[in-house]
């Protein structure tokens, strides 16, 4: 059963190109502030847009600090609490090629609004090893949560209702930087 | 007592008969045929308008259980079902338990069927002492007790010098041998035809030369001895073939097909439906085509069921342990107006003929046909009648029938024997 | 487009988008092997149940692990024996253990069709571990994630299977499968071996072992039981061996430097494969066998996983 509407329409734009690029700046910066540089420090993106935002990131603090971190990729489907009702799940694979045991783990993805996902994947990252911490990386909060998640760096805050959606649009897979709110279009 | 049957279209290739005519029977022969017949005082009317009326049907070839395999089916219960079918007599197979090798079994069945049967009961008596395909059964006293035929079904009598002399033996009786005929080393533990859906589903096959080498044997062996041998349940296109060019010859031989052989096919198995598993086992789409060419030309001579009933413990499971054969009596008439005769692939006089006329004569046996003076065994037919096949519904105490859910249109109406309607 | 049926019966029914994401999802479980912990939660709660009707160490195991390392509960349930000597069919087994409510059932016996009729019979899903000669479809899935890993891709490969066809579920599954996903097959072995009308699934017959593994990407040997001797297939091991058993120089003779030779397992030695053939750089055989965990748990997954939303 879907639980996304089948006809969206965009209702407004929330980060142009510009914005969105200023946020990762500004969240590479908080990042090495925070942690006093980037030593022992490690990207895990959820897939999909969470792994190219943080290459993006990655690639920001190599510009600021010169130095160049591991990325990982994590699926967290194997750790969702919802599977019985998202239909039939399909599996892109967790690819960590570096041990996150007592590093920093900075984990980056794309919109946070339950909770449900990060506290998967927090789930996930400490079957894989023992980090020394784990930071939350966001591009978009959109509210709503139902777990008690917080994100450490935030692109943007944004209140939205729940029927709507928020599209983060990438380069890399969308053809554009735009993150959007989208409503159902009214039948 | 007297019945008369009014108004229904009378078919009887007998007598070449197909008009609407009403039907005099005074107690249990046919009085008379004609137009208009006036009702004696004390007849009883049967109205047969739109219905189609023919000489009772006879299947001769049913396994009827009694004595030792009550639980499947018993004569009161099989004979039910053949009413139920439309068939005022069957012929019944010798595999029982114990074998009926001997006239004291003989006895036993025609005893019950003349208690509890409600259709003529024509016994079979084995050719070899308990099916064992070594020694002779004492033919002359199965023969003077009754036996209208002689068969190992279930099993073929491998030993060709024993067969031939089982044939010569039994010359004197004008009753044939009914020939199982499966060379059980090319058809051992197989539970399929061997084709390409054997080869699909593993199920190891027995390739149709497993019947058509024994067929070729019988034919053989019934021109050496002059005997008449006739083929139980032919199956592939090999075999019609074999018996086509041996009547051509001249030789004593006769065939008869099942209506599940000219309905189904070997893909049928794919659901691995154990109701789809008998001996010989459903063919190619081929076999099935010339099975009813020959059918329609007469090289088979009849149509018999091979009614098999079996517990539903023996049928269910794995598929290659399952019991061979299914129950027929109460489908075949249904099944062969409503695939056959409705789609004209097949004329309605030839299968009436093919159900009475020819089993009769096959086997020498009273009936199949509607003159005057005949038995008054009536089979009359309701051509439109729509019905759903509900094995949960038959007569017989087993339901292994593929053939529940079909929708059929035409069945049997009532079953007339020696003037009373036994079914309805 | 996701898993949608209820079981996991044949290859002969899936169509290649199907059979695609089983080895996908496989292949992105691999990783699970090589963690410390190996133990993902997906499938905490849900019962699988093993009913083996039919003996395999090996087989019951690679499902096992499979369930427990999904976090599933297992349980193996041995109902080998004649159903008839207990007096109950074997359907009769399969439901009662049905009736405790397992969220899948992983099914071998010995007869072909059983786990089709236990996909009819049972509300909960159905793996078929191995149907008499039938199938065997996570066989032919952990070969084809093999292949693939191996090769890169499905399309164009060759293969050639050889030995005896036509008791072998696992060249059933295996045909099938690779003939959706474009791969040409050839069957090798002793006529008698060789089932009827064989072609028609779309493959190429052979009956000499040197020509069959001539030019093909990969050589798939089955192992030869005992009873086809004593069944009048075979006149002897020795000459089946001798003219059908895959040796080094027959190898390095007549098959390409860069063939994979793969088998089910377990390989009769001396029989089918030589030691150094099974044993050597071509075989990919102990490959198979942790491949055989990795697809084992995407299909258990793909199953017992999204139950109720899976079907539309």
């Amino acid at each position: 059963m879907s639980t996304r509407p089948s006809r969206l329409r965009e209702k407004a734009q929330v980060l142009d190109e510009t914005a969105l690029d200023r946020a990762l700046t500004r969240i590479a910066h908080e990042i090495l502030e925070r942690n006093g540089g980037a030593k022992e420090l490690a990207f895990v993106g959820l897939r999909t847009r969470g792994v190219t935002l943080a290459q993006r990131l990655n690639a920001k603090i190599a510009a600021i600090d010169g130095t160049t971190l591991p990325v990982g990729t994590l699926d967290i489907t194997l750790y969702r609490d919802d599977l019985d009702m998202r239909g039939a799940p399909v599996i892109r694979g967790t690819d960590i090629p570096f041990s996150i045991k007592n590093k920093t783990v900075v984990l980056v993805d794309d919109v946070l609004f339950t909770g449900r996902t990060i506290r998967a994947a927090l789930d996930a990252l400490i079957d894989l090893g023992r980090p020394k911490m784990i930071q939350l990386a966001i591009l978009v909060d959109r509210g709503h949560r139902e777990l008690p998640i917080r994100p450490d760096y935030v692109g943007k805050n944004l209140p939205t209702s729940k029927r709507e959606s928020v599209a983060v649009r990438l380069r890399e897979h969308d053809g554009e930087d735009r993150v959007v709110i989208e409503e159902p279009e009214e039948a | 007592m007297s019945l008369l049957i009014r108004n229904g279209r009378v078919v009887d290739p007998a007598n070449s008969v197909d008009a609407v005519q009403d039907v005099l029977i005074d107690s249990d022969r046919i009085q008379r045929i004609g137009r208009d017949v006036a009702a004696p005082p004390d007849a009883t009317v049967l109205d047969a308008t739109g219905k189609v009326v023919c000489p009772g049907f006879i299947d001769i070839h049913v396994h009827l259980r009694e004595p030792g395999l009550e639980y499947k089916e018993t004569v009161a219960t099989g004979t039910r079902a053949a009413a139920a079918g439309g068939f005022t007599a069957v012929a019944c197979m010798a595999n029982t338990q114990p074998v009926n090798d001997n006239r004291s079994i003989t006895d036993y069945i025609l005893a019950k069927a003349a208690t509890e049967g409600i259709v003529r009961v024509y016994p079979i008596g084995a050719v070899t002492r308990g099916l064992g395909g070594k020694e002779l059964a004492e033919l002359a006293e199965l023969a003077e007790a009754g036996c209208v035929a002689f068969s190992d079904d279930g099993r073929c009598v491998m030993n060709a010098a024993l067969y031939r002399r089982a044939m010569e033996y039994t010359l004197p009786f004008g009753a044939p041998l009914i020939s199982h005929a499966e060379d059980h080393d090319l058809s051992h533990d197989t539970a399929m035809n061997e084709g390409v859906v054997s080869t699909e589903l593993g199920i190891p096959g027995a390739p149709a030369a497993a019947e058509d080498v024994m067929v070729a044997r019988d034919i053989l062996l019934a021109e050496l001895t002059g005997a008449h041998v006739h083929i139980a349940h032919v199956s592939t296109a090999g075999a019609v073939r074999l018996v086509r060019d041996a009547k051509a010859r001249g030789v004593r031989v006769t065939a008869e097909v099942t209506p599940h052989h000219l309905l189904l096919t070997e893909e049928a198995v794919r659901g691995f439906d154990s109701n789809t598993k008998m001996n010989p086992p459903l063919r190619t789409k081929r076999d099935a085509e010339v099975l009813l060419e020959a059918l329609i030309d007469g090289t088979i001579d009849c149509i018999a069921t091979d009614h098999a009933p079996h517990a539903a413990s023996e049928k269910e499971g794995e598929y290659d342990l399952a019991a061979f054969g299914i129950v027929g009596l109460e489908t075949a008439v249904g099944l062969l107006l409503d695939r056959l005769v409705r789609t004209g692939a097949l004329p309605l006089a030839t299968l009436v003929a093919r159900l009475s006329r020819d089993p009769a004569r096959l086997l020498g046996l009273p009936g199949g046909s509607l003159a005057a003076g005949a038995p008054a065994d009536v089979t009359i037919l309701d051509l439109e009648a729509p019905w759903t096949v509900d094995p949960a519904r038959f007569q017989s105490k087993s339901r292994n029938s593929p053939f529940g859910g079909w929708a059929i249109t035409g069945r049997p109406w009532r079953t007339i024997v020696g003037g009373r309607i036994v079914w309805q | 487009m996701g898993w949608t049926r209820k079981d996991l019966v044949t290859m002969r029914e899936l169509d290649a988008a199907e059979i695609v994401l089983l080895v996908d999802t496989a292949a992105s479980l691999q990783e699970i092997a090589g963690r410390e912990i190996k133990k993902v939660p997906a499938l905490r709660g849900k019962t699988i149940v093993n009913l083996f009707y039919e003996n395999s160490t090996r087989t019951r195991t690679s499902f096992e692990i499979a369930g427990k390392w999904l976090s599933a509960d297992v349980i193996n349930f041995s109902a080998s024996g004649s159903s008839a000597a207990k007096g109950e069919s074997f359907i009769d087994t399969a439901k009662n253990i049905a009736a405790m409510s397992p969220d899948v059932v992983v099914v071998r016996h010995s007869s072909a069709g059983a786990a089709s009729i236990l996909a009819r019979e049972l509300s909960c899903g159905v793996v078929n571990a191995g149907d008499g000669a039938h199938e065997h479809p996570t066989q032919a899935l952990l070969d084809l994630l093999t292949i693939r890993e191996h090769k890169g891709h499905f399309e164009g490969l060759s293969v050639a299977i050889v030995g005896d066809i036509a008791h072998s579920r696992v060249a059933r599954s295996n045909i099938h499968a690779m003939r959706k996903l474009g791969m040409t097959v050839t069957v090798a072995g002793p006529p008698t071996l060789i089932p009827p009308f064989v072609q028609e699934l779309g493959v190429k017959v052979s009956y000499r072992l040197e020509d069959a593994i001539r030019d093909v990407d990969v050589v798939m040997m089955l192992r030869l039981q005992q009873e086809r001797m004593t069944a009048g297939l075979i006149p002897s091991i020795r000459e089946y061996s001798r003219y059908w058993g895959l040796t080094l120089d027959k190898l390095r003779a007549h098959a390409r430097p860069d063939v994979l030779i793969m088998h089910p397992g377990p390989v009769n030695r001396g029989v089918e494969l030589s030691p150094e053939v099974a044993d050597g750089p071509f075989s990919v055989i102990l490959d198979q066998v942790a491949k055989g965990v990795a697809v084992r748990m995407g299909v258990l997954f793909l199953l017992a996983g999204a139950k109720g939303g899976g079907g539309a």
